[in-house]
């Protein structure tokens, strides 16, 4: 039984007692009440059932009067007495479970109750995402896009109560409570057999810790991919077999070094792993050269190791003079450290310090001193948007984002992380052509990026097909199901049969049973191709153009 | 000593005594069976029942149990003494005392069974 049941049941010990004990006094003082009749000459006093029946309604204030027969004065004065009595004994109990209805605690334990509830009964796959601020709730409205269920963790409840708000499409159960508890964990359906992985997105990284190492400990068959901005947290991690170990600054050091040698590639890199279904990310184009780093902090760091193996001159500027390896002291805000540190020669500046306000201050002042300066702002909330928005950085460095893509972009094509292992194989004319070819696709937005397995789970249709030795090539299956002239948007990235891999494979690329297909297209095309796999008349019709009835009669009918 | 646990005693014991107050005596003998016993018995019963109310031990669950039986049969004994007198009007017939009388013994024991787990919640307690 829950728990919410015997809370009320312990609270309303009192006024039930109470109640029970008013109703043995009214009644028994009602059968020892002497009666009078219709003449006025005494009568026995009321049986237990008819006093039991008085008292019933009158103590409720129905009040059917005095039934059986007119009372006696000495009746009416026990009555009285009665009245009052009851009454009081009825608001007391009705007072008391109002207080509980509204009790904090007890109020907790309903939606504790209702949210594990939800979760018991969830049939289809999910992640479940603890922490649901900037990032969390990045990942929570792409996976709400792309149809994927999820259960939510977070430990603030203003937050919880704006996810409500938020109109999700699918009903999200979402809970106010602190992930680093197991017990939390598992009630949101850590051990649930749906349960596809953990998702420690909270911004504190030893609440990440906690939660991974959980999950490790509690199920460790489901993967695990947590955010650490320190790389003390991230080797911790790492020691246990986290699955992924997201720094955001690294990652965004990552990309910029990428940038700054392989543009065209980044920008490949960027489609296929931006949020799905987004606006296209503005191309960027950091120069080579000179730069200045302002803040020297986590973030700092790992910009500088990345820029200097890329062969780029760096003069750091930072307000503590802890480290020795940075040049000038300063925030970087004043027109005089810019200029010291050589702002007239430099190619760009990364304004990178942990205050959104100075970083836009860096950045105003420097693109003053120098308008043609590349600029590399670092936005640490999401909040500030509107001013970062405004103020048009060349480059923006938002961690929340950084993070949420990644989260997808692993979660959602788990193959996609062994295409972009072998992207350096591309050059950058084929990777500028491929970029080319996905904007065209997903006119403008950004590509879902999916993968398929040719079996008899995700592929029935084609699986079948191909295990009764019918060819089927890339090219045929990329025909839309509602109109066969026309051709469906869909990039294939790479085909994966065994331990070889395929990249961009061509429309004459025969299929085989148990392939790995790897696509990338509108949310639209993937549901049209999914269909296809899924159903054999839907693929009949692809492949051939036969619009067949998959029932027996009109197997029968057809032949003859 | 713990007051709670005093008035707990107290009620378990009181309800399993009246309760016997009503049965003792020759089963089909209304004289011997005082209706306002059978009401004390069912009342400190419910009594007992509330208090017992939001335990989730194992034992609070047997002895929450017990009452409900105790309750459930006090009130049938009840319902069948307010029909006999005052719905069919066939009054106190020995047939009808025996099978009140009865039903309150099925009460009884539940009741002692009652008791008995209170002494042996009582032998277990090592404080």
């Amino acid at each position: 039984m829950n728990s919410a049941f015997f809370l009320v049941l312990r609270r309303m010990r009192a006024p039930i007692i109470v109640l029970i004990v008013i109703y043995a006094i009214s009644v028994i003082g009602l059968t020892l009440v002497p009666g009078v009749d219709a003449d006025g000459k005494p009568t026995p006093p009321m049986s237990f059932f008819h006093a039991f029946y008085f008292i019933s309604y009158t103590a409720t204030t129905i009040g059917f009067g005095e039934i059986p027969v007119a009372f006696s004065d000495a009746q009416r004065l026990w009555v009285m007495v009665c009245i009052y009595l009851t009454v009081v004994g009825w608001s007391y109990s009705v007072v008391t479970l109002i207080a509980l209805l509204q009790d904090k605690g007890f109020q907790n334990t309903l939606t504790t109750n209702r949210f594990a509830r939800r979760v018991r009964q969830t049939k289809e796959d999910f992640y479940l995402i603890c922490g649901c601020g900037e990032t969390g709730g990045l990942i929570a409205r792409s996976f709400d896009h792309v149809g994927q269920a999820f259960v939510v963790l977070e430990k603030d409840e203003m937050r919880v109560e704006e996810l409500d708000l938020l109109d999700f499409k699918t009903d999200t159960p979402a809970l106010a409570a602190d992930a680093r508890l197991p017990d939390n964990l598992k009630l949101a359906g850590l051990n649930h057999p749906k349960c596809r992985g953990v998702l420690a997105m909270t911004n504190d990284d030893q609440s990440n810790l906690a939660i991974a190492i959980a999950v490790r400990l509690l199920n460790p068959k489901i993967p695990v991919i947590a955010r650490a901005e320190l790389a003390a947290t991230a080797a911790n991690m790492a020691s246990f077999g986290t699955d992924h170990i997201i720094n955001p600054f690294e990652r965004f050091a990552d990309s910029l070094a990428l940038a700054i040698a392989a543009p065209e590639r980044f920008r490949l890199i960027e489609l296929l792993t931006s949020l799905p279904e987004t606006a296209l990310p503005e191309p960027h184009r950091p120069p080579r050269g000179h730069w200045i780093l302002c803040g020297y902090g986590r973030f700092g760091h790992a910009i500088a190791s990345r820029l200097r193996n890329n062969g780029i001159a760096l003069t750091i500027i930072d307000s503590s003079a802890r480290d020795s390896d940075h040049d000038i002291t300063g925030d970087g805000t004043e027109a005089s450290t810019l200029r010291q540190a050589g702002i007239e020669k430099a190619d760009g500046i990364v304004a990178g310090s942990n205050n959104d306000i100075n970083n836009l201050s860096i950045a105003v002042t420097a693109a003053e001193l120098k308008p043609d300066l590349f600029v590399v702002a670092r936005q640490n909330q999401a909040a500030n948007a509107a001013l970062f928005d405004a103020y048009a950085a060349d480059f923006t460095v938002l961690p929340s984002r950084i993070i949420a893509q990644e989260c997808i972009a692993l979660l959602t094509a788990p193959l996609l992380a062994r295409f972009l292992e072998r992207l350096p194989h591309l050059d950058e004319a084929a990777c500028h052509q491929l970029a080319e070819r996905l904007s065209e696709a997903c006119g403008g937005r950004t590509p879902v990026v999916w993968d398929n397995r040719l079996n008899a789970a995700e592929a029935p249709a084609a699986w079948q097909a191909l295990m009764h030795d019918q060819p089927i090539r890339v090219g045929d299956l990329l025909i839309d199901g509602t109109e066969r002239s026309r051709r469906l948007p869909v990039v294939p990235l790479m085909i994966e049969r065994g331990d070889a891999c395929r990249l961009l494979p061509d429309d004459d690329e025969a299929l085989q049973a148990g392939d790995q297909l790897l696509f990338a297209s509108p949310l639209s095309a993937q549901r049209n191709l999914e269909l296809t796999l899924r159903n054999a008349n839907e693929l009949e019709y692809v492949l051939h153009g036969h619009e067949k009835s998959g029932s027996l009669l009109g197997k029968l009918l057809a032949a003859h | 000593m713990n007051l709670e646990k005093v008035i707990f005693g107290f009620f378990i014991l009181l309800a399993a005594t009246l309760n016997f107050g009503f049965f003792i005596g020759d089963i089909g003998n209304p004289e011997l069976h005082s209706v306002y016993e059978l009401a004390a018995a069912l009342v400190v019963s419910l009594i007992a029942t509330a208090l017992k109310f939001g335990d989730r031990t194992q034992i609070g669950a047997i002895h929450l149990s017990t009452s409900l039986v105790a309750d459930l049969q006090l009130i049938a004994a009840a319902i069948t003494w307010g029909v006999a007198v005052h719905v069919t009007g066939v009054g106190m017939t020995p047939h009808v005392t025996s099978s009140v009388v009865s039903l309150s013994g099925g009460a009884l024991f539940a009741n002692i069974v009652s008791v008995v787990i209170l002494i042996v919640e009582t032998v277990m307690l090592r404080r």
